[in-house]
């Protein structure tokens, strides 16, 4: 393996039409096609996806581990914002 | 033993595409582990199962059309080199990462038009294998052409071990053209067009992507010989030889 490294890129996958791309993991590569052709490779051997993205990881802007409780932690108690409190008519399944 | 002799031209025809698709796809197989890096380790394994797949397409056929007398497995485990129908570019050996994508490139460049013409045969079992196999192809041809001109057009070193591969490998595409009896019998009664009819097609499509690449193109010197009339180098006994160990050793062995 090279010691110098080719860039970081996430990858995401719709599985099917109709679904959203979801992160399945990153590859190495020089450039954005290559990335793709990468993504292909490793991440669509057995028929994962219809359709590929590939966005460079250091573009990914990520919140820091220190914002854990400003960020997330004042959800935690405030219940009333799951639709849980309303009443679904049979034919609504699966919400 | 096995009476080759009865095999007619249409098998031998057969066998000039099966045995390039095998050859190339068992020598790819020994990049696995040893790629690179890790995605182009996973690309090039991937492409020589889509090429090893192919060959058992052709194997299947050919068994099915002598009557079950040949096996899938007899043709690639008791055929010695003799018998073997590739091209000789194939049976190179894998050099460096320059070497293998230059032979990739030049087979890939060189199989899709051979399998387009395929799927216009008239012999529908081989028009679907060609179709199928389109499809596959289609990525290597992108793949390996896209590594070539990255490397020519890269860095000095790049482009220096690339020209050496272009040099060394180009002239063994030759082969692909070499009309044998299979190729007129075929021809001849529609059952494919010869190679020879894309010829000048794949010229201009490798010497436009080489000097897209920046690479020289060498003149042809062709080779004496034809790996598709069976005359090969030394270098398919070293592949056969390995491909070949274990039935030799262990007969109909199962796992």
């Amino acid at each position: 393996m090279s010691a110098k490294e080719w860039p970081l890129w996430e990858v995401f996958i719709r599985s099917k039409n109709g679904l959203h791309h979801r992160h399945a993991g990153s590859v190495h590569a020089a450039d954005a096609q290559m990335a793709l052709e990468n993504a292909r490779d490793i991440y669509t051997r057995r028929q994962e996806g219809i359709s590929l993205w590939v966005v460079p990881s250091k573009e990914i802007v990520a919140s820091s581990p220190e914002d854990k409780e400003a960020f997330f932690e004042p959800a935690v108690d405030k219940i009333y914002r799951h639709p849980t409190f309303y009443v679904l008519p049979d034919e609504v399944n699966n919400m | 033993m096995k009476n080759w002799d009865s095999l007619n031209l249409f098998h031998h025809y057969v066998l000039q595409i099966a045995d390039n698709t095998l050859i190339l796809g068992q020598q790819l197989c020994e990049w696995c582990g040893h790629g690179p890096i890790l995605e182009q380790d996973i690309a090039l394994s991937n492409i020589a199962l889509d090429l090893l797949g192919q060959s058992r397409l052709y194997y299947q056929y050919l068994s099915e059309s002598t009557g079950g007398k040949f096996k899938e497995d007899d043709f690639l485990m008791y055929r010695d080199a003799r018998k073997y129908r590739n091209s000789l570019l194939v049976e190179m050996p894998n050099g460096n990462w320059g070497t293998t994508i230059t032979r990739q490139f030049l087979f890939d460049q060189f199989h899709i038009l051979l399998l387009q013409k395929l799927s216009e045969s008239s012999d529908q079992r081989l028009a679907e294998i060609a179709v199928k196999s389109i499809k596959e192809v289609k990525y290597h041809q992108r793949f390996s052409a896209e590594w070539v001109i990255r490397l020519g057009d890269g860095t000095q070193e790049s482009h220096s071990i690339m020209q050496e591969s272009v040099d060394e490998l180009y002239k063994y595409s030759c082969d692909f053209f070499v009309s044998t009896e299979a190729d007129q019998y075929t021809a001849s009664n529609g059952i494919c067009a010869s190679p020879i009819e894309v010829e000048q097609l794949y010229y201009t499509n490798v010497n436009s992507i080489l000097q897209e690449a920046t690479l020289k193109i060498p003149e042809i010197k062709k080779p004496i010989y034809s790996g598709k009339k069976g005359y090969h180098t030394e270098k398919l006994g070293y592949i056969l030889a390995e491909l070949q160990y274990m039935e030799n050793m262990y007969p109909n062995c199962e796992w």
